[in-house]
């Protein structure tokens, strides 16, 4: 009975519209507006280029207005070495092009309030001033200039090789979760290679290779305050992304192409739950590039500690592989070419996990 | 200024006389099979708002989804069947709708729609061509097109729904159907499609180049083209020159689906298995798609540049300023189009210098971009501006294409493009400066051409209401969008909620979600404007823009061969508006120097 009452009443106000839109049409004939060309009418021009200049004093308010009330939500705490430089570099690159904005909107819309038609008014016959166009063909160049200078000076920073005292940690992106792994006390992750993944070993981890023995596998990403932290970006399945909004580091996880993104966190956890005010502050890992069902519910916990927080940690994570002794039983040199054989069978039967 | 009354019947008939052999077309010959340019451009104009209905409903549907993810959607069982469980959106089917709506806006209605209905309508009427230089290939292009559509269409009802891997369809996720259901049947009638769709543009893009190379009438040299053909001709290069790439990577991508190859599979373990693919990598994809696919963003917008173009100089009564720089600009922008593609791969692992040297390219298209808007804003300056619906929704493109465009500065930077990337930020630039910017662009023609397509004129308050609503829910929609962009929300989430970093903002989504809603409606008058006004509108006038181009010079409505008598010669540029000395405020390209003595420019008394 509603829903008849609703669809009643919505074909009534399209009734009324619709004959609104009729008596108006035969107003505009009695008037004789019609017989004018398009567009030459008061009414129709005084009111379409007032709108303008309202539009875009109210629409300016507005902006102003919604964007100083989003600040505080639009800027994630900055978290990293080179979140810095890219964060002044953006909000630089705003402000040049917030005045270009200003300048080009009022402009546009002050023009087309100004120049409205007038039946005794004539428009100025301006085909072309060639030194008028070279003017603002080379400020632009310039600006630009100067805009991948800054671009590619601070790019060229970003990417370049990573430190060798850097920490090492491997993230595998997969449908649909993060997971990480750790090279242990040697500093070495040890080889890993897709066929030998089975339902253990996520990783596909080769555990003949001794870098291999001491590799760790948590479930939480640690990384230390102060010191460089190369990320070695993998996937297994489809193309993920590693995205840490409050790092400003964003780096596509590629099957078959390792890729890798390294940085310097600047705030332990600790001290970010402090700045933000917020006690259950936690650093997150995202993924950014569409990967299927679970896209949206890749999220791993990320935690920056004090280097020797971070080192007591390290210490206290069990090695992987005395956790899952049976795997290595399966690396012993003679049964290696079986095994390939078995980890078929058995990766079949594995359930794929969801993160939903 | 006197413009003669002519009715239907008797431009029918005068066609008719010139063209005996038409006489007995029949109906089929005359509506379905068409061979003329206006009645195919008129086809892909009809097929292009049926796709932006689907494509925005599409939009509306998964914007529900974004504006309340708490809400239960058990009302919408009833159009979405079993993608609905227990009132949840199924996440996948989420995705296929943002495929699909990137896929139907950016081809089939952008694409297709925009430079489909205003190449084939514009070209022959602008340089005073009877018809295209194949009718039969024009023909054959629309159909082609229509088959494309019946096959995109029928993928979103098969029950492993459309292809779901996002417009740009990057492998292994596209490849696999073990990874997403889209990427069984649905990515297959997606590849097939698009082949199709490809095909259909090659042979219309050849069919434009030709005509305007060739067809030209007496005195249409390359430098008295209205500015609308030359960025239709620029158009239609970019579209010959890349979509073949497209098409490539489609056909490689087949290959890999269905023939076991590993063009872009390599170390892949996926549903319990480890796969026996190796030595392809999913970044040649990347490239070969972006090849394609940043030309295509410009093949979208540059009819929106000429027909802007064209209606600015118009309604605002003056001559566009700085005819040549507008060509010299248009001319640049495509070629710097085709060597900006890696600017969507920044952070795929590509090597950071590559990074270096496409960053430095795309900041480069700036420049003439910049310098279109300065000459747009240059031509309204002291002009006697005329507020038709089209002239309003010309000065909104600009405005948009501001909006939009300056955000690209941005993004093309390589360092700041790691934060933004994949971002909200990306989908407030896009939709801006080549979603609704192209939009606006295609509503200007729409209201600008509607009289010499139909007769009649539509109805100008509606089309005032229309704009409005439209530009004001623009600007709601995707400013906001910005914001939620900078604070790092990533695209294609089903639900941020399970993110501490994104739990915010839930309020600007509702916000931008009832925006969307409100701007989805207001297409619905247009509509109603559209079918009224083909139906029962006022009848046109021969000329009612006052313009100068050619098509202004055809009877109310042209018949198949355009011009009653001889093709008309031309003796001036398109732009001669308020020309001092001239009597009206117009002087149309047919009129030769020696009827204007009075106006003629020092250089132009020689040509007397």
């Amino acid at each position: 009975m509603i829903a008849f009452a609703i669809g009643l009443s919505i074909v009534l106000l399209l009734v009324i519209l619709f004959l609104l839109f009729r008596i108006g049409t035969l107003a505009s004939i009695f008037r004789g507006s019609s017989e004018r060309a398009a567009g030459t009418t008061k009414t129709s021009n005084r009111v379409n280029s007032t709108l303008m200049l309202l539009f875009l004093i109210f629409g300016g308010a507005a902006f102003v207005w919604s964007f100083s009330a989003s600040w505080d939500d639009m800027n994630q705490p900055i978290a990293s070495v080179h979140g810095e430089w890219t964060d002044s570099l953006f909000w630089t690159t705003m402000i040049i092009i917030g005045i270009v904005f200003v300048i080009t909107q009022v402009l546009l819309f002050y023009y087309a309030y100004k120049y409205q038609h007038k039946d005794d008014k004539r428009a100025y016959y301006y085909p072309h001033n060639n030194k008028l166009e070279i003017v603002w063909t080379m400020i632009p160049a310039i600006v630009m200039a100067l805009l991948v200078f800054g671009g590619w000076k601070t790019w060229t920073k970003i990417t370049s090789a990573s430190p060798e005292s850097s920490e090492v940690i491997e993230v595998m992106g997969k449908q649909f979760n993060w997971m990480i792994r750790y090279p242990g006390p040697d500093g070495k992750l040890g080889v890993a290679k897709y066929t030998l993944i089975d339902a253990t070993n996520e990783f596909g981890v080769d555990f003949s290779d001794k870098n291999a023995m001491d590799d760790f596998m948590p479930l939480e990403l640690h990384v230390p305050k102060g010191k460089p932290v190369l990320l070695k970006i993998r996937a297994r399945d489809v193309i993920h992304s590693v995205f840490m909004p409050q790092f400003r580091l964003k780096m596509d996880a590629v099957p078959g192409m390792p890729t890798k993104f390294w940085f310097v966190p600047t705030k332990t956890t600790e001290e970010m739950r402090n700045e933000t005010g917020n006690p259950d502050f936690k650093y997150e890992l995202a993924c950014t590039e569409v990967c299927g069902r679970g896209h949206f519910a890749m999220r791993m916990v990320v935690v920056v500690d004090e280097p020797e927080d971070y080192e007591k940690w390290k210490a206290e994570q069990p090695v992987f592989i005395e956790q899952n002794p049976d795997l290595l039983a399966k690396f012993s040199e003679g049964a290696k070419k079986q095994l390939t054989l078995e980890k078929r069978a058995e990766g079949k039967a594995e359930e794929v996990k969801t993160a939903l | 200024m006197a413009s003669t009354d002519l009715s239907i019947n008797t431009d029918v008939h005068h066609a008719h006389d010139e063209h005996e052999e038409h006489h007995h077309q029949n109906f089929f010959e005359k509506y379905i099979f068409s061979q003329d340019h206006k009645v195919i451009a008129k086809q892909f104009l009809f097929m292009g708002i049926m796709w932006a209905f689907i494509g925005g409903f599409l939009s509306i549907l998964f914007r529900m989804q974004l504006g309340w993810p708490e809400a239960t959607y058990t009302f919408l069982e009833p159009i979405l069947g079993g993608w609905v469980t227990n009132g949840k959106i199924d996440p996948e089917f989420y995705l296929a709708m943002v495929t699909m709506h990137g896929t139907i806006m950016v081809f089939f209605v952008l694409t297709a729609g925009l430079s489909g209905t205003f190449a084939n309508f514009l070209i022959p009427l602008q340089i005073g061509a009877r018809d295209m230089a194949s009718g039969f290939m024009n023909m054959l292009s629309f159909w082609i097109f229509f088959l494309a559509s019946v096959i995109m269409f029928t993928s979103l009802f098969i029950e492993t729904g459309p292809a779901a891997g996002g417009w740009t369809i990057y492998p292994p996720l596209s490849a696999l159907p073990q990874a997403i259901k889209g990427s069984g049947t649905g990515m297959t009638l997606w590849l097939v499609s698009m082949a199709l769709f490809i095909v259909s543009q090659l042979l219309a893009g050849i069919n434009y180049i030709t005509t305007i190379i060739n067809l030209r009438t007496k005195g249409m040299s390359m430098t008295k083209l209205p500015l609308t053909i030359w960025a239709l001709l620029l158009t239609a290069v970019l579209g010959v020159l890349s979509f073949p790439v497209l098409f490539s990577a489609a056909l490689l991508l087949i290959f890999d689906r269905s023939f076991g190859t590993s063009f872009f599979l390599s170390d892949i373990y996926i549903a319990g298995e480890a796969l026996a693919r190796s030595g392809g990598t999913p970044i040649l994809f990347q490239h070969l798609f972006w090849f394609l696919g940043h030309p295509e963003v410009y093949i979208v917008i540059l009819p929106a540049f000429g027909i802007v173009s064209e209606v600015i100089a118009t309604n605002s009564r003056k001559p566009i300023f700085g005819y040549r720089a507008m060509i010299g600009s248009l001319f640049g922008i495509s070629v710097l189009s085709f060597v900006v593609w890696a600017h969507h791969m920044f952070v795929t692992g590509m090597n950071p210098f590559l990074g270096s040297v496409f960053m430095f390219l795309t900041l480069i298209i700036a420049v003439p971009s910049a310098v279109k808007v300065f000459n747009w804003i240059a031509t309204l300056w002291r002009g006697n501006i005329r507020f038709t619906t089209a002239m309003l929704f010309a000065v909104g493109f600009v405005s948009l294409f501001i909006s939009g465009g300056l955000t690209g500065i941005i993004l093309g930077n390589s360092a700041l493009d790691i934060q933004l990337h994949d971002t909200y930020f990306v989908v407030a630039h896009f939709h801006l400066v080549m979603g609704a910017a192209a939009f606006f662009g295609m509503f200007t023609g729409v209201y600008h051409w509607f009289p010499k397509m139909f007769g009649r004129m539509m109805d100008e308050k509606l089309g005032a209401v229309h704009f409005w609503m439209t530009f004001i829910a623009v600007y709601l929609v995707f400013m906001p969008m910005h914001y939620i962009g900078i604070a790092g929300f990533p695209r294609r989430y089903y639900a941020w909620t399970g993110f501490e970093s994104f739990n915010t903002f839930t309020d600007l989504n509702t916000f931008i979600s009832i925006a969307a809603i409100v701007g989805f409606s207001a297409q619905f008058i247009f509509l109603f404007n559209f079918i009224y006004s083909i139906l029962r509108g006022r009848r046109a006038t021969e000329n009612p823009w006052h313009s100068n181009t050619l098509e202004w010079t055809t009877p109310v409505l042209p018949g198949h061969g355009n011009w009653p008598g001889p093709l008309p010669t031309v003796y001036r540029w398109p732009y001669d508006y308020s020309k001092p000395g001239a009597p009206e405020d117009y002087i149309p390209q047919t009129v030769p120097f020696s009827q204007t003595q009075s106006s003629n420019m020092p250089q132009e008394r020689d040509l007397e």
